[in-house]
């Protein structure tokens, strides 16, 4: 809301207070000042001028020379290029030495030969916003209204003076969309008077009676509570006042005719909505307001077709729609030049309604904007008289006796009771009873005790927002001054703060990848829907979580992995000439189990990692070397064994989906007997990497739940061991399929108790071994803790292993 | 034959003075000291002395040997030392070359902000409480005392799965979530971080997911004093002793009264520079008293329970005490942004 201080000042003075001073007040209190205009941007030394002769410029086609009287002791001569200009016009005139918007100084000069002594302006070069001007008005000079007197400054005449506040309202302060509300506001802060316009008392009303030329009726009860018309006659359409004009203006609007203009003031003025139709266009005058029936439509004052709804409100003349209620009047019963009866509406639509249809038709008006947050119930009928009493006054339109209206005005105040106890318990204020109730006063809220300490307030019916006693606390600390509340710690019992076992356990693997290397990453929750069915194995026959209205296809579905994510930050990397990447990210995958959501879909919590390019920086004295799998799944490893889960967990090459097929794996952690699956790891697959332009990368995704519910924050001191231990080596051939881990297990089985540790420290092919052969080497620590091994003891079980390796893994021995 | 000996003394100690190296030392030895040696030379004429003579030029000859031994013994030491010094000198580095460093990653400044947060309140008490991404119509909005249609909602633009069930806008949700989860026990002192989600067309201060921590006490008499005296505490922990804050009122539908926070900008201390537009403050904190309606969704009465809530976004946080001109670098992935923040 835009509020011009030289407007403001007609109902609270503003004496003595700067505007920036009043924008931080105002602002401190509650309602943010987003910018102070200065409506001046920079003129001086322009008059208003009479141009008594216009002739053409003897040596210029374009140019004419014209007599202007501007108060100067001799009349000017000023060549002027407009069009429009015109002997008999009254215009801005800068004289000589004056200054314009831009730093332009007017100097005596010649044009083509001929003295020119000033230069009559254009809205644009007075700095004005000439979209708000009329066409004709942007074009070519301001021509001026007659009634202005020659000589006096053009900054009083066209509102150049004034200094516009612009209001950043939080929603609940509809009330100062409003000048009225907005001087509420300023007197309370400052602490002065507020004086209302009377129109009911400066109104003129004709003997002939409204009732008897137009009707209303209201069969939507429920969409409109209150609706008021008057009937007036005679109008002659024409423009508005210079004043009114130039408010509107600093309010942002444009200046049409003076009903229209006078209708915009009101609602500027009581921030109340009306709209003047042409009576003449009415059917018998009457006014329904009723629900649009299917199928109906209506062209409204834009000149477009609208399809309305049955829920959207309208206001017919019984026959034909005639305007969408609150929203947009129609076309057919448009305010014209031709028009000379008009019928004026002031009511009261239903917020929720009138939101409602212009979101669904993306009509959003200076009405709309009002009536959707509600309008003060108390101000249909003084805007109404309010806007008759201005038509009569600069449209010379005949106020026919009453008001014609269906519903009623719920203008009755709320009363709230307020605990002056509960007031300074609830602020931690000392407040006195007087203070309260000052504050009170400023507000125009009236209020009296009924018991000790109990006050009841009287809400005016503008204050719609305030409805309980804490809305009265808040309007109490706000004008006292949140600074003035002190500054208390809580009292009571204190708490211990703490992380959660799953928070701790989060911030602890962040802490090892983040000390490990590892650079974290975080990425968007949404993706494009093609992303989700690439690494499906930890959301296994879900469905995707779409979005109802994305805002692009790219980013249209919640995600189902992170890997996809990562893959996008090694391309980006890339492009950037980063290619060696250690990078993971904690974060949340989505999916659900329904067709169609209906319940809250799952959230899965996960740990992934990407890896890419080399390991080992090239270096001086290092060579580069690329990272492989077994960096990746080192890295689970660590994590696991981090975790004390290193001995339930079993990776098994089951070829997940995404991943290259030869190497991946699953991981499973065995709990109580049963494995359940709590990732993936692998190289990505080839085609995928292609794709993507991206090199060979390895990626993982682990679930935090399982680890988070399995770790164990227990730590149990193993003895150290008191005697030797004794190492034996082996080296077999098998073929390559067999895998180390089934060997080691095996291994372990065959060794029995004594085995400390199994190690697999070499793996090689070669030619000589045979075709699809391996060797593979492997080094096993016994030991017992209670006594030194004899050699008998350690022979015995290791001959069991090689007799093992050898019946099930067809092992040769190596010599 | 004490002639001889004294003559062989001096011999091999001028011998010994102009010896080089390790080789001719060795073989003065030997020359004088082995077992075919001059010395044991001269000594096989000792038979041929009488039984007097002999201890004394025994003694004679054993201060010879000791005194040419003692020399060899330093030179060779002398020898060994230049030797080693020798080695030592070739084996040196070049120490401005670089070495191998440890890997070292780092934690996303986001995270970095948000684990500082979550630190300070932790050490004032408070626990951390978590909820779902994908919430509810009524946990973001009704319980919080936005119903559908109020005109507050046009504050936030949000993103729906189905008309009930929403991307959160706020981690407000998990206040209520809190409440409920606590069933009226007293006191309610948790901090909620999540990430949440906007409908904004991103640009360099928007983006439509970005992060909020949410803070909530409840108690038995719970003031907007300790609001204040709270948030004084905790934003002088986070951007230091000398920080103040400001209070604006404002309006948020959960919370009544409500305020807009300011703390004096770090960058200036508060004179006013390009950071804090002049000002010498910056908007960081919305807050309040827990509006009733929401105490009593959550099911604790108003007539006898009192709370504050408060929340900020880590995101600008980090941008203001990072000096982060872009809210999208968070996102990314951009090792070249991520990795100055991989330090203590």
């Amino acid at each position: 809301m835009k509020v011009s201080t030289e407007w403001l000042a007609d109902y609270v003075s503003l004496e003595n207070v700067a505007a920036e001073e009043l924008a931080e007040q105002i602002t401190r209190a509650g309602i943010e000042i987003d910018e102070i205009e200065h409506r001046n941007k920079g003129v001086s030394k322009v008059v208003v001028g009479y141009v008594k002769s216009k002739e053409k410029h003897p040596d210029a086609d374009k140019l004419n020379v014209c007599i202007v009287d501007a108060g100067q002791e001799e009349d000017l001569q000023i060549v002027c290029g407009a069009k429009n200009v015109a002997a008999g016009q009254k215009v801005p005139v800068a004289l000589v030495g004056a200054k314009l918007p831009g730093g332009l100084e007017i100097k005596k000069a010649k044009l083509r030969g001929v003295a020119s002594q000033g230069m009559i302006c254009s809205a644009k070069e007075l700095g004005m916003n000439d979209k708000l001007l009329p066409k004709e008005q942007q074009e070519g000079i301001l021509v001026l209204q007659e009634n202005v007197q020659v000589g006096t400054p053009i900054g009083p005449v066209l509102g150049l003076d004034d200094q516009v506040l612009e209001f950043d309202l939080t929603p609940n302060r509809s009330d100062c969309l409003s000048m009225i509300g907005a001087a509420y506001e300023v007197g309370a802060i400052l602490g002065r008077d507020v004086k209302l316009p009377k129109p009911e008392k400066e109104l003129m009303e004709v003997s002939d009676a409204a009732a008897d030329h137009i009707s209303v009726n209201i069969s939507a009860p429920e969409q409109c509570s209150h609706y008021a018309a008057r009937y007036i006659t005679g109008v002659k359409i024409g423009p508005s006042p210079q004043w009114m004009q130039n408010r509107l203006m600093a309010a942002g609007v444009r200046p049409i005719n003076n009903i229209v203009d006078i209708t915009n003031y009101v609602m500027l003025e009581y921030g109340q909505p009306l709209h003047a139709f042409d009576a003449d266009q009415l059917e018998n005058g009457a006014i329904d307001v009723r629900l649009a029936k299917e199928g109906e439509t209506l062209v409204t004052l834009d000149g477009q077709e609208r399809k309305l709804e049955p829920h959207m409100l309208l206001i017919t003349d019984g026959v034909k729609p005639v305007a969408l209620a609150g929203v947009m009047g129609g076309l057919n019963s448009e305010v014209t030049d031709g028009t000379v009866n008009i019928l004026l509406e002031s009511a009261k639509f239903d917020g929720g309604a009138v939101r409602k249809t212009s979101r669904q038709l993306g009509l959003r008006s200076e009405a709309s904007l009002r009536f959707e947050k509600e309008v003060d119930p108390g101000a249909v009928i003084p805007a109404l008289n309010r806007a008759a009493e201005l038509i009569c006054r600069y449209a010379s339109g005949a106020v026919h006796k009453g008001i014609v209206e269906a519903g009623s005005a719920q203008t009755e105040e709320k009363v709230i009771v307020l605990s002056f106890d509960k007031l300074n318990r609830f602020l931690g204020t000392d407040l006195s009873m007087l203070e309260v109730k000052t504050i009170f006063n400023r507000l125009h809220f009236s209020c009296a005790d009924t018991a000790q300490g109990v006050l009841e307030v009287k809400v005016p019916t503008r204050r719609g927002d305030i409805t309980l006693d804490v809305d009265l606390i808040e309007e109490i600390a706000r004008l006292y001054g949140y600074d003035n509340i002190p500054t208390t710690a809580i009292e009571g019992q204190t708490t211990p703060g703490a992380y959660t076992k799953a928070q701790a356990i989060r911030r602890d693997i962040r802490k090892l990848f983040t000390h490990g290397g590892w650079q974290e990453v975080i990425t968007y929750s949404f993706t494009h829907p093609e992303t989700t069915r690439l690494f499906p194995a930890l959301t296994e026959g879900s469905h995707a979580v779409k979005l109802l209205m994305p805002m692009s296809e790219e980013r249209s579905v919640l995600r189902t992995s992170v890997i996809p994510n990562l893959l996008d930050v090694a391309a980006y990397n890339a492009n950037r000439k980063q290619n060696d990447l250690a990078v993971f990210e904690i974060g949340n995958v989505f999916y659900t189990h329904e067709e169609q959501v209906t319940v809250q879909p799952k959230e899965l919590p996960v740990l992934s990692l990407m890896l890419c390019g080399n390991r080992v920086d090239k270096q001086w004295n290092q060579a580069p070397e690329s990272v492989d799998f077994f960096d990746l799944k080192g890295a689970l490893e660590t994590l696991f064994e981090f975790l004390g889960l290193e001995d339930v967990i079993r990776y098994v090459a089951n070829q997940p989906e995404g991943y290259h097929p030869g190497r991946s794996a699953s991981v499973y952690l065995q709990h109580g007997g049963e494995q359940v699956l709590i990732g993936t790891l692998g190289q990505v697959h080839p085609q995928l990497q292609q794709e993507r332009g991206l090199g060979d990368v390895y990626a993982a995704e682990i679930l935090l739940q399982p680890l988070y519910d399995h770790t164990s924050e227990e730590i149990r001191y193993r003895e150290l061991p008191r005697f030797p231990a004794s190492e034996r080596d082996i080296a077999v051939v098998v073929d390559q399929g067999v895998e180390a881990g089934a060997m080691i297990s095996a291994i372990r089985e065959a060794a029995g108790e004594l085995l400390q540790s199994v190690q697999v420290f070499d793996v090689y092919t070669g030619s000589k071994l045979g075709e699809g052969k391996k060797s593979v080497a492997i080094s096993t620590v016994y030991r017992h803790n209670e006594r030194t091994l004899t050699d008998e003891e350690v022979s015995a079980a290791h001959a069991a292993v090689v007799t093992r390796l050898e019946q099930t893994f067809h092992a040769e021995l190596r010599k | 034959m004490k002639e001889k000996l004294e003559a062989l003394r001096q011999e091999a100690l001028d011998q010994l003075q102009g010896v080089e190296d390790v080789q001719q030392l060795n073989d003065l030895r030997v020359k004088y000291l082995g077992k075919k040696g001059a010395l044991t030379e001269i000594l096989r004429g000792m038979g041929a002395l009488s039984a007097e003579e002999r201890p004394v030029i025994g003694q004679v000859a054993n201060d010879v040997r000791g005194a040419i031994e003692a020399v060899i013994e330093s030179k060779q030491e002398a020898f060994q030392k230049a030797e080693t010094e020798k080695r030592l000198q070739a084996e040196k580095v070049d120490v401005t070359l670089p070495g191998r460093k440890m890997k070292q990653g780092g934690v996303h400044p986001l995270n970095r902000v948000i684990q500082e947060i979550e630190e300070i309140f932790i050490g004032m008490g408070y626990e951390i409480a978590e909820g779902p991404e994908v919430e509810t119509d009524y946990y973001n909005f009704e319980a919080l005392n936005l119903p559908k249609n109020h005109p507050a909602r046009d504050m936030q633009d949000t993103f729906y799965i189905t008309e009930d069930i929403l991307m959160r806008t706020q981690t407000s949700p998990v206040q209520v979530r809190t409440m409920e989860k606590k069933q009226g026990h007293v006191p309610v002192k948790v901090i909620c971080p999540g990430k949440v989600y906007r409908r904004d067309d991103d640009d360099a201060t928007h983006s439509f997911q970005f992060n909020q921590i949410e803070g909530l006490v409840i108690g038995e008499n719970i003031r907007m004093s300790d609001l204040k005296g709270t948030l004084l505490q905790f934003v002088q922990k986070m951007f230091g002793p000398e920080t103040q804050i400001r209070l604006r009122p404002s309006f948020f539908p959960f919370t009544e009264p409500s305020a807009e926070v300011d703390v004096t900008c770090a960058r200036c201390g508060g004179s006013g520079c390009r950071v804090c537009k002049q000002t010498g403050w910056l908007e960081i904190l919305g807050c309040g008293m827990v509006h009733p309606e929401v105490l009593r969704k959550g099911g604790y009465d108003p007539e006898v329970y009192s709370g504050f809530a408060f929340g900020m976004g880590p995101d600008r946080i980090a941008m203001l005490k990072y000096g982060i001109d872009d809210i999208r670098h968070f996102y990314n992935g951009d090792m070249a942004f991520l990795k100055q923040f991989a330090r203590r």
